[in-house]
């Protein structure tokens, strides 16, 4: 909302002190984003007259124009405006003039010849929306002077305020006005004013059908209009708060709305239809031409103003028709001033896409009982440019039953008050900071004060309402400051603790942590051999990404994609987020869990393994890797399953080629992703401390040639029963195929440490294991290499 | 008999000193103290002496083993010090001389502020709550006091799922709150917070939050917030305040201060806008906060007149961009290594 200072001053004394201004409605919640002065001048541009104007042959869309700035020099512009002949007086802008676009002026030459300035529409001047030509000034203006010396302008200050949904009433200058003079302990200047209606009887009838939907609808008729330009100081003001002047009858309409957040209309009495007014539901696919020119379409939930011959001439609340218009000739109008069902005006709104000065007004509440007093506005502002303005009688008011009541008493308690706030306010206090702001006490008893919400706050309907507004007039900065005694113990859950140690261990391996899209298309699903059973977005941002993912495969392997097209190959990257699988819709919500999955570009399945491994070491994890099972999208004969029981927990190995190949990634990739939710909510044991042993440790090694078809882990299991509790540490440090090992066998190196608790292990104990463990790899099929 | 022992000392002695390196050292040591040495043999040949002469001789030929051994010593402590010298200037390294790298990850920025976040909010007696992503119309927006017509809902944006529940019973497909949508905000998470644990409550609920907002320098649809809800017996809009203000001090440092302005939110009331200021004396705008909306305390199941509370968020991601000065937040969702590796 655009909050004019001088127009603010009209209302209350509040002084020209802008910045401070600022910071009081910014105080009270009224935020102000900008201070803007409107009709300021452009230092720069200056008054000049229209020598001769001449077409170049080369030149299609601009003409050459010599001007004369008072000083008898002839300066040369280029002008792509034709409005202008020999003798006319035009704004120029000299060379070096900053214009409030931001462009500079520069002498830019065109087909070599040098343009001495550029002369100015009224638009490029903020003088306006007119760019269709370039400014004509009356021609006894002097010639040299800053234009809006020679033009009397005079400039307004605005403040630009990013208003909440709890003031409406701030969309009149009004409410702004009673805020400020309450914060600063002013008296509003009184605008008590009456309807005088000392012409004869006359009506502008009204039929509300649907009196729900349009709870008040009133007219008042007056005569005596000539239509014509507005004074100076209204079109300016409108202006400054963002709005054409059109005449003086549609300006003073557009006035008292944004004095009074009233929206109102003036129809012409002579060109409306049985001189009345009609207010029903529209038949479903009947059709208005909106004041925008557009046909609209409407449903039976959208209100129309019809004629008294219930030709629609407007939607209610949100656009007038195009025949109502103030015309030329216009002499009787009728001044209709409604108020509408809220939720029901705005779903209008919203379904037409019309979002206009009233019906934004409408949306956000309007006064239920400001008809009155905006009328006699309107009437007194007419005046001025009316001298012969005739108010009739016969104004028609049909009130609704569901139209608010005028008084809406609500019991505020003061303990209530003191109790939300912190504070120790007594009835008084409280008093001093509603009255002037219209929140009347009509009542106290005891700790109960009866408050009447004024109706120009349709957002106040409870006690907290009053509670709040309490603490904006009281002061937000003078309720104190304490810092409660929290009872509670500021902890991570384990789940968050563990979640934390998962982080700290991948990153400590090097691995990078990435976020990437919540959402993928249906392409990118298929490419990454993901099922397409997934939960779709209805109103995605990006037509086509519109799925939830199921799995941060996608993303990561993208991110992958990313880096190595910037030449970081062999990227290790990780991501812990939420993903949405596929589910049997059984539940209020889809299944959703927290996974981790990473990616080692340039790495193979055993890789991923031994992470794998790292992680079930040092995060007490613990699943079974079935390589019978490979999950879709991973490299067939290099990947596995991870289940505890039935459930599978996660998947481990590589990313099938074809998906790579998908999603544009050159490097094989190792591949772990985890159902964090389901591994962390198993507490691991707590590791139990074992004496190190004090005796020495002795080391040998065992080569198998064991049948690919069997896993090694099969034999890592024998050889750890074989040696039983004396092991200490078993690692695999070689694999062969080859020569000397029959083909679809290859031979396992495994190098053992084995330790006593109580004595020096013997040879003959040694050798006795090594036994045990050739015996055991037997059963396997395996044999020592010989 | 004298000279002899004299000789071989000598002899021996000269030896030692000509060994130049710890080898051969250990060569000579062998050799002249062994067995087969000279004052070893003259050692053997004692007993050919005259028994009055064998005690003056073989207390000469032990002096002349001692000083012997005495001198090997020495020798090898010099030749030692010599050898590590050596190997010390040979082992010299230029230290700028690094080939290889440390390869250490890094956790993701908004991971780094939302730990420090958590951080800060334990010590000052908060526990963490996590809510789903995808939640229900009722918990996003009904039970925050924003029934379905209400306007505020039309600023959210908000991304809808075509997750229907099947449901033999079913009225409920239609009904409105039952629409499953992205969460819009953090605060869902109160509702289920209130629903799930007896007050008091202090709790901070970080995640990830969606709205259908086109990417810009400062926006993105899909970012984090961090939410805060305190309900006790006789919290007051003061106790927002100075919790505000304590967060203020602990995570920006004791030189920031904090204000409170009026502002709007449909699930609190009184309503406030926390505004941080630097020590410069220039003002963040950090977020929004307020007293638990009575309407609110009854949807999470409270009776308002025995609990009150308040209620505070901002983003996570903000912090993090306001942290390191990155001016645009996509930056931070690129998962370029080139920008991870920064931090």
């Amino acid at each position: 909302m655009r909050i004019v200072l001088s127009w603010l001053n009209d209302l209350v004394e509040v002084g020209d002190d802008a910045p401070a201004l600022a910071a009081a409605m910014t105080q009270l919640g009224m935020q102000v984003e900008e201070i803007v002065h409107v009709g300021s001048t452009v230092d720069g541009v200056i008054t000049a007259r229209v020598l001769r104007t001449e077409r170049h042959p080369d030149a299609a869309k601009v003409h050459r124009v010599w001007v004369d700035a008072g000083d008898g020099v002839e300066r040369h512009v280029w002008c792509g405006a034709f409005n202008m002949q020999a003798g006319d007086v035009i704004p120029l802008a000299t060379p070096g003039t900053a214009m409030p676009d931001g462009r500079v002026i520069e002498p830019r030459p065109i087909l070599s010849i040098e343009s001495q300035g550029m002369l100015c529409s009224a638009h490029e001047l903020g003088l306006g929306d007119d760019h269709s030509g370039i400014l004509i000034l009356p021609n006894d203006t002097p010639l040299g002077v800053p234009y809006g010396v020679a033009l009397g302008l005079q400039s307004e200050v605005v403040f630009d305020i990013d208003l909440t949904r709890n003031r409406p009433d701030c969309w009149g200058h009004v409410g702004v006005a009673r805020d400020l003079a309450a914060h600063l302990e002013l008296s509003m200047k009184q605008h008590t004013l009456t309807l005088d209606a000392r012409g004869d009887e006359r009506s502008a009838n009204v039929e509300v059908v649907d009196g729900d939907r349009c709870p008040r609808f009133t007219t008042l008729v007056l005569s005596g209009i000539q239509v014509r330009q507005s004074a100076d100081w209204m079109a300016r003001r409108l202006r400054a708060a963002g709005m054409r002047s059109i005449n003086n009858v549609v300006d003073v309409s557009n006035y008292v709305m944004l004095e009074l957040n009233q929206p109102n209309h003036a129809y012409d009495l002579d060109t409306l239809g049985g001189s009345g007014f009609r207010i029903r539901l529209a038949r479903a696919g009947e059709t208005i031409a909106t004041l925008d020119g557009v046909e609209r379409t409407l449903s039976d939930d959208d209100l129309l103003i019809c004629d008294a011959n219930d030709v629609p001439i407007g939607v209610g609340g949100v656009m007038g028709g195009l025949q109502s218009e103030i015309s030329e000739s216009t002499t009787v109008v009728a001044l209709e001033i409604a108020y509408f069902e809220q939720t029901a005006m705005t779903r209008t709104m919203n379904r037409l896409g019309i979002r206009s000065e009233a019906s934004g007004r409408f949306e956000r509440g309007v006064d239920s009982h400001g008809m009155p007093q905006a009328q006699a506005r309107f009437i007194e502002l007419l005046r001025e440019s009316c001298p012969d303005l005739v108010v009739h009688a016969g104004a028609v008011d049909v009130v609704d039953d569901s139209l608010p009541p005028q008084e809406r008493p609500v019991g505020v308690r003061v303990s209530q008050v003191n109790r939300i706030l912190g504070t120790t306010l007594a009835a008084d206090d409280i008093i001093r900071c509603l009255e002037p702001i219209g929140y009347v006490v009509v009542d106290a008893r005891g700790d109960v004060l009866t408050v009447n919400l004024p109706s120009w706050r349709p957002d106040s309907t409870a006690e907290i309402d009053v509670v709040e507004e309490v603490a904006r007039h009281f002061g937000y900065d003078r309720l104190g400051s304490l810092v409660p005694n929290s009872t509670m113990h500021g902890r991570l859950s384990e789940y968050q603790h563990r979640r934390r140690l998962l982080r700290e261990i991948l990153v400590g391996l090097g691995f990078n942590e990435a976020i990437t899209d919540s959402f993928l298309s249906d392409a990118t699903l298929a490419a990454a051999g993901l099922s397409d059973d997934a939960i779709h977005v209805t109103n995605p941002l990006v037509a086509d990404e519109d799925v939830l993912r199921p799995s941060m495969r996608p993303g990561l392997l993208k991110a992958v994609a990313f880096n190595e097209s910037h030449r970081r190959f062999g990227m290790s990257l990780f991501e812990v987020g939420h993903v949405y699988p596929p589910g049997d819709r059984s539940t209020e919500l889809p299944p959703e869990y927290e996974g981790l999955a990473l990616a080692l570009a340039g790495r193979d399945a055993t890789a991923a393994m031994s992470v794998w491994r790292e992680l079930v070491g040092s995060m007490g994890f613990g699943a079974r890797v079935d390589q019978g099972t490979v999950p879709r999208g991973l490299h067939p004969t290099r990947s596995a399953t991870l289940s505890i029981g039935r459930d599978v927990v996660g998947a481990v190995g590589e990313i099938h080629p074809t998906v790579l190949e998908n999603l544009g990634v050159s490097e094989r990739v190792a591949w772990l992703e985890l159902d964090l939710s389901r591994l962390m909510a198993i507490t691991p044991k707590v590791p139990q401390w074992k004496p190190t042993s004090r005796y020495p440790s002795s080391d040998f090694d065992l080569a198998f040639v064991l049948d690919d078809s069997i896993p090694a882990e099969r034999l890592d299991k024998a050889i750890r029963q074989g040696a039983g509790s004396l092991l200490v540490d078993l690692s695999l440090f070689d694999i062969y195929r080859g020569t000397g090992v029959d083909e679809g066998k290859r031979s396992l190196a495994y190098r053992l440490r084995v330790q006593a608790s109580d004595h020096t292990l013997t040879d003959v104990e040694v050798n006795a294991l090594r036994v045990k463990i050739v015996a055991l790899a037997a059963k396997l099929g395996a044999h020592l290499r010989g | 008999m004298f000279d002899e022992v004299r000789g071989a000392l000598e002899d021996a002695l000269n030896k030692v000193i000509v060994a130049a390196t710890l080898d051969d050292l250990r060569l000579v040591t062998s050799d002249v103290l062994g067995k087969r040495g000279a004052l070893a043999q003259l050692k053997a040949g004692l007993g050919a002496l005259p028994v009055e002469d064998r005690k003056a001789v073989g207390q000469a030929i032990n002096d002349a083993l001692s000083s012997l051994g005495t001198a090997v010593e020495s020798r090898r402590v010099a030749l030692s010090d010599d050898e590590l010298s050596r190997r010390i200037i040979t082992e010299r390294l230029d230290l700028t001389e690094v080939t290889t790298r440390p390869t250490r990850g890094h956790a993701h920025l908004v991971t780094q502020a939302w730990d420090r976040l958590e951080d800060v909010f334990m010590g000052l007696g908060f526990q963490i709550a996590e809510g789903p992503e995808v939640e229900t119309d009722f918990y996003n927006f009904e039970a925050l006091n924003m029934p379905h017509s209400h306007p505020a809902r039309s600023g959210f944006d908000t991304l809808f799922t075509d997750y229907r529940q099947l449901r033999a019973d079913d009225d409920t497909a239609t009904r409105d709150d039952s629409a499953v949508l992205l969460r819009t905000h953090t605060s869902p998470v109160q509702i289920r917070v209130m629903q799930s644990v007896e007050p008091p409550i202090y709790m901070i609920m970080p995640g990830r939050v969606f709205r259908r907002d086109t990417p810009d320098a400062t926006h993105m649809p899909v970012f984090h917030q961090i939410e805060g809800l305190v309900i006790d017996r006789n919290i007051t809009m003061a106790h927002l305040a100075g919790t505000i203000n304590a967060f203020t001090k602990a995570f920006f440092g004791g030189d920031f201060t904090s204000r409170l302005r009026p502002n709007y939110f449909p699930f609190t009331e009184p309503s406030a806008e926390f505004d941080i200021q630097r020590p410069d004396g220039t003002w963040i705008e950090l977020g929004g906060c307020g007293m638990v909306h009575p309407n609110v305390l009854r949807a999470g199941g409270l009776d308002p007149e025995e609990w009150s509370g308040f209620a505070f968020g901002f983003g996570i991601d903000r912090m993090a961009r306001e942290h390191h000065g990155i001016d645009d937040i996509r930056d931070m969702y690129s998962n370029d290594i080139r920008f991870i590796e920064q931090f």
